[in-house]
């Protein structure tokens, strides 16, 4: 754990990105390759299996730091990390000790295998030989949500350094369904690599926000534009006549969407698609609000499969006849895409999302204000001649979202954020007004900066009116413009409504309180937009 | 029912039976200060009263006031009350004030840690009935290591800099954490520079004859390449600022309790931070706390509500005063936190 530990704080003590990728690369070069494999596994959101409640976490940690379980409590949106506040608060270890990281995994999942008063007695034994930094880890092993600053894009390119392997071809090697008890780092980074899994995607090219004028990309020619849906972003894989179906998040999702499994039936083995899983009512695609009723089922009910089924709105094709294309140009892959498409007949679960045509910048931004009437969030443009990049690259991927909604509302519950904003009020709960009342109805944790945070965060120091737990409720004062990319009914909210993507756009400190918006505004912006 | 001894209003802690306050954050007619930190010594008082160690800062920093001094454990009588002065360890010159009134005594901590840091007056416990205790790390998360161990790190860290051609950048509060990390540096890595507002308080502490290690201070025609190896204090502002700028290649790093704390230390983005507090942690608070025999225990500035009710839970009866201190090492989100 000592040289994991060393990692860790080597990468903690410093912002810059070339630092961290050094530390990890020597650590990849000297660390025992178990150690190494869990390592990758951890920095790519794989973890081992909670072998115990946080629950039972807190109450063996008050009970041997001796104070009372609410002062932990407490001390936990101060810290903003359970995990940390457990490794601060518990005495100084008696001893210490050399294991490694692979020990300690290893240990926490055989603790299934134990009695749960058993299981107390070796997280203790933990805790009493394990030094602050090392604890904090540990605790993180068990609580999980690793993250600390090191992104999976840095830790493969940390790795390429250390294996000196291509960045890309590892990339690729760490997709998928594997986990450090499925494989070995030899056979994950170094063997040959015939024996794919073939479940496993390619990395996924990502975008990003297009902040200037579309002119500044050039003349409109080499572009290619789509509409940009709401929905989940996919690929489906077909080969040796299986079906795999990954998120972005690399979770398969296969059983989620049984609709696809059609696929099969329509489209040749050695065939992968990127695109966007949406709910589809026969000729649009409909709100995500219905999506998201599927996102969370494992296994679907016959109802929403009638109610709420899906489709793959299909915008890239990366492999055809088993053969990789991610290198030939955007505008070759759409080709391939198309004539393979056209063979579909309508009942299949995979349809083209469609190419706008457009002449000039100009006319594309007047389509593009029409995308709610396409169901879509704006647009997406594509360099025609680029190659399908793993991750998100500037230049050739942009999206072109549309303006967001926006509202008036009172801040009225503040609450702690966690990790960087650790003992910062930034998640707070919005109203607008009904009457001469205040009727909550979003939450928005970002949009403002860390100067303004920081602000807000001292006057609700000043201004808490009661506190519910870690909740206060301040006194109603400051407006902020709230924006949002969507907007629906929903009865489980108190105002009848529901946000997509709510943020604070801006601190309206030229309006006053009773100038904010009401419910009725809310309703409007719901009838007309919802 | 007697008066108390020191009652709690808007303009600060008062003491009936002498007519005073204690640091007041409004104006008022007499002042007694715990110490020179903006948030305890304000302008506009007037008279002050203070240690004689801590009155040459604060005439440096209030100007022309009418402030009078005493020493250490001296007593004094200011109307019915009789009123002694005793060291706080938080800075030099810091004290608690003690107020006796009619066998009743009552005691104001100021600021203060119970560990002594090699350059400010020890804390002194001061038995009492009634405690008025800052409590701006009450919280068992907050613990500090020895002295010696932070200076170990803060050691090998300008050392690693120094090996590498970096300029070392520490920032820290210009008034007592400033000057007790340099007695902390080992002075053969190299050069110690100082901020104008460091450089200030140095000058009058060692006047006062307190020892602090050679410093040059920063002046536009001072050049970094003069000075391999140096480390810079500076107030936390001046990092990052077009000030720090001319120092090149640095590696800045930043001294507060708040360092305990890995989402306040990201936050500060500064490349290192150390844990280091002039306040007491939580085992140093309780420590403090056990030792007055106090039954009575008010619980200013900090995690208050949730302090005091630890408290109440260990038996003592504890109740959080409203006040308005804060300045030196407040809540990790300001910008002076120390």
């Amino acid at each position: 754990m000592k040289e994991f530990a060393a990692l860790f704080t080597a990468i903690d003590q410093t912002t810059k990105t070339s630092l961290k990728t050094r530390a990890l690369a020597h650590y990849f070069t000297h660390a025992p390759d178990s150690d190494k494999l869990w390592t990758i596994a951890l920095f790519s959101g794989r973890r081992p299996k909670r072998a115990v409640t946080t629950t039972q976490l807190r109450e063996w940690a008050a009970e041997s730091a001796r104070v009372p379980l609410w002062l932990l409590e407490e001390s936990y949106p101060v810290v903003g990390d359970l995990a940390e506040t457990i490794a601060l608060v518990l005495p100084e270890p008696e001893t210490t000790t050399d294991l490694p990281l692979s020990y300690w995994i290893s240990m926490l999942r055989d603790l299934s295998k134990v009695t749960p008063e058993g299981r107390k007695q070796r997280i203790l034994d933990a805790w009493g030989q394990l030094d602050s930094t090392e604890r904090f880890l540990f605790n993180k092993l068990i609580t999980g949500g690793f993250r600390i600053g090191v992104s999976q894009k840095l830790m493969t390119r940390a790795l390429a350094l250390a294996t000196g392997q291509d960045e890309a071809n590892l990339a690729h090697r760490l997709m998928g369904g594997w986990t450090p008890d499925s494989t070995t780092y030899h056979a994950l980074i170094e063997a040959e690599d015939k024996a794919a899994d073939l479940s496993r995607p390619y990395p996924f090219q990502l975008a990003y926000q297009l902040e200037d004028a579309p002119e500044k990309l050039g003349s409109s020619e080499y572009w290619q534009a789509e509409w940009k849906w709401d929905g989940i972003r996919g690929q489906l894989i077909l080969r040796e006549g299986e079906h795999h179906v990954w998120s972005r998040g690399e979770e398969l999702i296969t059983d989620r969407f049984p609709e696809l499994a059609r696929a099969r039936d329509f489209l040749p083995d050695g065939t992968v698609i990127d695109g966007e899983i949406v709910t589809w009512d026969g000729t649009a695609p409909m709100s995500f609000n219905t999506l998201q009723k599927r996102i969370g089922r494992k296994t679907v009910p016959k109802t929403l499969l009638k109610d709420a089924p899906v489709v793959l709105l299909a915008y890239d094709l990366l492999e055809l006849n088993g053969a990789d294309l991610r290198d030939t140009p955007l505008r070759d892959r759409r080709a391939r895409l198309e004539t393979v498409l056209s063979a579909l007949p309508p009942e299949a679960p995979v349809r083209a999302s469609g190419v706008i045509a457009f002449d000039t910048w100009q006319a594309l931004a007047k389509i593009r204000a029409t995308a709610r009437d396409a169901r879509a969030e704006g647009l997406m443009l594509k360099r025609l001649d680029s190659p399908y990049l793993a991750g998100r690259r500037k230049g050739d991927w942009w999206k072109w979202k549309l303006d967001p909604l926006t509202i008036d509302a009172v801040m009225i519950y503040a609450q702690a954020g966690h990790g960087r904003r650790a003992n910062l009020f930034t998640d707070f709960t919005f109203a607008v007004w009904q009457g001469n009342e205040l009727v909550p109805f979003t939450k928005a944790y970002s949009g403002l900066t860390d100067a303004e945070f920081t602000k807000i965060t001292a006057w609700v120091r000043k201004n808490t009116l009661q506190r519910f737990g870690p909740v206060r409720q301040v006194r109603p004062e400051h407006v902020f413009e709230i924006a949002f990319e969507g907007i629906h009914e929903s009865p489980r909210h108190k105002s009848g409504v529901a946000l997509r993507f709510p943020r604070m756009s801006r601190w309206r400190h030229d309006k006053p309180l009773a100038e904010a918006n009401s419910l009725d505004d809310l309703r409007a912006i719901l009838d007309a937009f919802g | 029912m007697r008066a108390p001894v020191l009652t709690f209003t808007e303009r600060g802690i008062f003491c009936p039976a002498g007519g005073f306050y204690i640091d007041p954050w409004r104006p008022v007619d007499r002042a007694l200060i715990t110490h020179g930190h903006a948030d305890h010594a304000r302008p506009g008082h007037g008279r002050y009263l203070s240690t004689r160690q801590a009155a040459p800062v604060i005439r440096h920093r209030l100007g022309d006031i009418t402030l009078e001094t005493v020493c250490y454990g001296e007593t004094l009588w200011i109307g019915d009350a009789e009123v002694s002065f005793h060291p706080a360890g938080h800075i030099p010159g810091s004290a608690q004030i003690r107020v006796a009134v009619k066998g009743e005594v009552w005691v104001v901590s100021g600021d203060y840690k119970i560990v002594p840091d090699g350059l400010s007056e020890s804390f002194e416990p001061v038995p009492c009935h009634s405690f008025i205790s800052e409590c701006t790390f009450g919280l068992p998360v907050f613990k500090w290591a020895d002295q010696s161990e932070v200076a170990a790190e803060l050691n090998g860290w300008w050392s690693a800099n120094a090996a590498n051609g970096v300029t070392t950048i520490l920032g820290a509060y210009a008034l007592g954490k400033a000057q007790r990390l340099m007695t902390l540096l080992d002075p053969g890595t190299g050069p110690i520079l100082t901020h104008g507002a460091v450089e200030a308080t140095n000058e009058i502490l060692r006047a006062q004859g307190y020892t602090l290690p050679d410093t040059i201070r920063v002046t536009p025609d001072i050049h970094i390449r003069d000075h391999p190896g140096a480390l810079v204090i500076a107030p936390p502002s001046a990092l990052g600022s077009p000030w720090s700028r001319r120092f090149g290649v640095s590696s800045s790093g930043f001294a507060s309790g708040w360092m305990r704390l890995r989402g306040v230390r990201r936050r500060r983005a500064a490349d290192r931070g150390f844990v280091m507090s002039d306040h007491a942690d939580w085992d140093g608070l309780l420590t403090a706390i056990r030792a007055t025999g106090a039954e009575n225990i008010y619980v200013t500035h900090g995690y208050t509500d949730i302090f005091a009710r630890a408290l109440t839970e260990m038996g003592w009866a504890a109740k959080v005063v409203p006040t308005e201190f804060g300045g030196d090492e407040d809540d990790g989100t300001t910008e002076d936190a120390a």
